[in-house]
């Protein structure tokens, strides 16, 4: 490997290593999920409602049974005894696997459909004739919110519970805290700016569209069930449970996937209901979402209106923060829905010591599930407080670095800071962060550059923020809050695992609990390998995704992979060390506290001319009858990691725009990111994951939207009407960084996933704002398109704020 | 319906219903699944492939239009197993993730690199504006092209500009 990076062999940590996963990648040869076809494979399609909400007066699939090819249509009645969805965290309305007598989102599968082929099933899909009775649809948050109508009859009120904070949960000392603020509000030396915004609905759209094969063995009595899924363990658990089978009866296999980004962290109806065909039909079956699937159908990110306010003195010093807002859950809750949220109420203050309060309430709509989408939470609350300490920088006419700079969390507070809501954060300093942003960046000269075109008529912005983000979780303690995936028969908490084995040849197989969706784990985790036992990474495979294999991990979401099972990969390679110690120093005839691994193999210390190979070592390994009285055969380990805390990455980032004034056209001209994930194994696969992260930031900011209409519809069916940023929508972007070690897990690896997103679309939105400012605007809703932009130029013409 | 048509070199005769996707009979009939399936609107660029020189979206045409085409996929651009400069940009400089953008993006490079053997990086972009991709804000894919566009030309390519981290 390495091809002209320079690799260092010695350590691997901390440097550049090409990707393992390429060369089948780049020549067409790695295997996704839609790419299996298995003998007699049977094909899926569903039937999905073209309502938000209506009753189900009767659904006919007589024509479609009749068609050639197709084997069966099912419906509500025929897996009611499966029951709803499995669920992790339960609060709310749970989704049957079916609707039965009502549909309550747009595209809620209605019936499904199993034919010979991809074709048939979808012609039968269209020959299912159900009779719907419309019912006026809940869409609007706010609306949801009152109760003025009910989106599920059955239940007392839309509003599942409303995470508040902080300190969290106490109630006497969130009155304190409201108190306090209201107090500063109070006082004739503050000022309270306030704005209001939505952190508009997204569509994940990875590339690949979702997809399942389910195979039932009579014989075997076992599932195996290929899924594009970011949580093997959670699916072969889930359908466990659902079908009264153990967990070694279920092998679920995540083979190559094509992006996740969250919403394949989720255990879907699909998967379940194929299974269930598979086993009445006895044969393979697949279903792979069309991209109208995939957006109707495959759960959604953000969807927040919110009020944020800062009160604070002219000076900049911020007295208190307040979020009130409402985050819509969608008409059912799926995997972690409600919990959502929570994870922005974690790092409601950023990076800042002010008084806050926080409340977001969780209500359902007549729209499709949301749930984790990158940043999942975090990117919300950042948005939030970002754009409103820029508003109030702007009303105090004060810098609004120096706004930030005055209010952080002071550096020397670590170890033991804690969030807003008393939770302890691991490392920070924000200061020397900004600051080198800032000089990196040149901000002085920017805002020169920026006033001087200003002063031509140009509508230039420098737009800034910055975030704390929370990740890596762990702890593995989070199980006694609620999350300990029961509900999926893996209790396991948010802990990791990896394995790692010596062949009898010296390569080194490595086995790991979690599986990558794009991050590049084959390389990563060959790199902490190789720079435990010093086998070349060329040496090492690391596999990962087969439940029947791998160890249990809960996957990898949330930045976490890395710093959880990375750390118990890295524990495992130490506990082989530890034996190929003992095994080289029984061949050298030495003392195993002086063997050296260096070059490929050992040797004793100042004696690196009688080297013996990992091969020497792994052949007396298994060969059990050379080895010395009590010493086990094998050369292979496992270890759990257990952290006692998430990470806190955290960072800033810059963004120099231009607005059109004639077209509301905004043009990015630059973007410079300073981002601290502590310590950085691969510096290119992080650099990666931040340039993908702030492209679905900048998305946000500037192009997706999927909301649904007044009417419940979801006019979002494919990349016209919801588009992705493209490459000529994007610089190229100019990436820096701290690097402020973690201490929760031995490498000092905070994760990188999410920081991208989570940082970018406000710092893009205060830019905009910022280039608009001389014209009296203060805020522009999410996405920046043209129109929009456009609108909020002219209502401020005519508003007369002109200068 | 009767289709034969050349496939990475190789004549492939096969029985396809009328509206068969050209993008389903390579996957499905054909086995070569390195052509992915993105949307269903011609938009993402994920089933590109070369069809008589030019560079197509395989799910926009049916398979019996390609009746007598020459049409290369993924499968079959690394000549005798060498990589094609354009797939060793892609590795040499990161530019994918998942990878399942990667076969139709390399196509579409590869037909951009035909046309114009120096594209600046704005036309590097233009030119790629028809694949999406979702995980590496494209970043790198500009610097893969980069990469082959220099390695075409016989030239030494621009140095990565990964910076150091540490541990
Ligand atoms: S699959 Fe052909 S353009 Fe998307
Ligand atoms: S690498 Fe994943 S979509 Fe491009």
């Amino acid at each position: 490997m390495g091809g002209g990076f320079g690799v260092s062999t010695t350590s691997v940590l901390g440097g550049v290593v090409k990707r393992r996963e390429d060369p089948a990648l780049i020549r067409g040869t790695g295997l996704y999920v839609d790419d299996l076809q298995l003998p007699g494979m049977l094909h899926v399609a569903f039937v999905r409602s073209p309502y938000a909400h209506a009753r189900v007066v009767s659904v006919d699939a007589s024509d479609a049974e009749a068609m050639d090819g197709v084997r069966a249509v099912y419906t509500a009645a025929d897996v009611a005894h499966l029951g709803d969805l499995v669920t992790q965290v339960a609060v709310g309305k749970l989704r049957p696997l079916l609707a039965g007598d009502k549909v309550n989102h747009l595209g809620e599968a209605v019936a499904m459909v199993v034919a010979d082929s991809r074709y048939g099933a979808r012609d039968a899909a269209d020959a299912v004739d159900v009779e719907y009775d419309p019912l006026d649809p809940v869409i609007d948050l706010k609306e949801a919110a009152s109760d003025a109508a009910l989106v599920h009859e059955d239940m007392e009120s839309n509003v599942l519970l409303a995470w508040e904070g902080g300190p969290w949960g106490d109630e006497e000392a969130i009155a304190a805290t409201q108190q306090t603020i209201a107090d500063a509000k109070g006082r004739d030396d503050t000022v309270s700016v306030s704005i209001e915004a939505v952190n508009q609905r997204l569509l994940p759209m990875p590339m690949e569209p979702r997809s399942v094969v389910a195979d039932w063995n009579v014989g075997y009595g076992r599932f195996t069930v290929h899924s594009s899924t970011q949580i093997a363990h959670a699916l072969a658990g889930g359908i466990a449970q659902t079908f009264g089978l153990s967990l070694t009866d279920v092998r679920c296999i995540a083979p190559e996937v094509g992006g996740g980004f969250g919403c394949k962290l989720n255990v879907y109806n699909d998967e379940i209901l194929v299974c269930f065909a598979s086993q009445q039909l006895g044969r393979p079956v697949k279903f792979t979402e069309t991209r109208r699937d995939a957006a109707g159908s495959t759960i959604h990110g953000r969807g927040w209106v919110a009020t944020a306010t800062i009160t604070g003195t002219a000076d900049g010093q911020i007295l208190g923060y307040e979020l009130d807002g409402i985050a819509d859950m969608g008409a059912y809750s799926q995997n972690f829905t409600v919990a959502i949220p929570f994870l922005g109420l974690f790092v409601g203050a950023g990076q800042y010591t002010f008084p806050t309060h926080w409340k977001v309430a969780c209500v359902h709509t007549h729209t499709m599930t949301t749930d984790a989408y990158r940043g999942a939470g975090r990117p919300e609350a950042a948005y939030y407080l970002e754009r409103a300490i820029d508003a109030f920088a702007r009303e105090i006419g004060v810098d609004p670095a120096e706004v930030r700079r005055k209010n952080f969390i002071p550096a020397d507070s670590f170890p033991g800071a804690a969030t807003h809501i008393g939770f302890p954060m691991d490392t920070g300093d924000y200061e020397t962060n900004l600051d080198a942003l800032l000089e990196t960046a040149g901000y002085e000269d920017l805002k020169a550059e920026r006033d001087r075109l200003r002063a031509e008529g140009r509508l230039v912005g420098l737009g800034l923020a910055t975030y704390v983000e929370v990740c890596g979780f762990g702890p593995s303690a989070l199980v006694d809050l609620g999350f300990s995936w029961a509900a999926y028969k893996i209790p396991s908490g948010f802990s990791g695992s990896g394995l790692v084995r010596v062949q009898a040849d010296g390569t080194a197989s490595v086995i790991i609990g979690t599986g990558p969706t794009g991050q590049g784990h084959q390389t990563t985790w060959a790199q902490i390998v190789s720079n435990q036992l010093g086998i070349p990474v060329e040496n090492i495979r690391v596999s990962h995704g087969d439940t029947a294999e791998s160890p249990l991990g809960i996957g990898t979401f949330g930045s976490r992979s890395a710093a959880v099972d990375g750390s118990a990969t890295y524990e495992a390679a130490n506990k082989v060390r530890a034996k190929a110690a003992d095994l080289a120093a029984h061949l050298l005839e030495a003392s195993a506290d002086d063997i050296v691994f260096a070059d490929g193999g050992a040797h004793v210390a100042g004696s690196p001319d009688q080297q013996v190979s990992w091969s020497d070592i792994a052949t007396l390994a298994y060969q059990p009858h050379r080895l010395p009285e009590g010493m086990e055969g094998g050369l292979e380990a496992h270890a759990v990691f257990s952290p006692g805390n998430a990470t806190w990455p955290f960072g800033s980032h810059l963004a120099l725009v231009e607005v059109d004034g004639d077209t509301g056209d905004v043009k990015l001209l630059r973007y410079i990111a300073m981002d601290d994930c502590g310590n950085v194994i691969n510096p290119m696969i992080v650099d990666g994951q931040i340039h993908g992260g702030l492209a679905q930031g900048i998305g946000q900011a500037m192009f997706e939207d999927g909301d649904y209409e007044a009417d419940g519809n979801l006019l979002k069916w494919s990349f016209v009407e919801y588009p992705l940023p493209t490459s000529a929508d994007l610089p190229s972007f100019e990436l820096h960084r701290t690097v402020t070690p973690t201490d929760i897990n031995p490498l000092g690896v905070k994760g990188i996933g999410e920081a991208g997103t989570i940082g970018s679309a406000q710092t893009v939105v205060n830019a905009v704002v910022d280039a608009l400012s001389p014209l009296g605007v203060t805020h522009v809703d999410m996405p920046l398109r043209p129109k929009r932009v456009w609108a909020a130029i002219q209502a401020a013409k005519t508003n007369g704020s002109v200068s | 319906m009767h289709v034969s048509l050349t496939v990475n070199g190789q004549r492939a005769v096969t029985d396809v219903e009328p509206r068969t996707l050209l993008v389903h009979l390579l996957r499905e009939e054909l086995g070569l699944t390195g052509t992915h399936v993105g949307c269903d609107t011609s938009y993402c660029g994920a089933c590109t492939v070369i069809l008589d020189g030019k560079t197509v979206k395989s799910c926009t045409m049916l398979a019996v239009q390609a009746q007598g085409a020459e049409v290369t996929t993924i499968e079959g651009l690394a000549a005798n197993g060498d990589l094609h400069p354009v797939q060793e940009g892609f590795w040499e400089r990161h530019g994918l993730q998942c990878g399942f953008c990667t076969p139709g993006m390399i196509m579409s490079a590869v037909g951009l690199l035909s046309e114009n053997g120096s594209p600046s990086e704005g036309e590097i972009r233009h030119g790629l504006e028809g694949n999406l991709c979702r995980c590496t804000g494209y970043h790198n894919i500009v610097r893969a092209v980069e990469y082959a566009a220099a390695k075409m030309r016989g030239e030494e390519p621009p140095a990565p500009e990964w910076e150091e981290g540490s541990a």
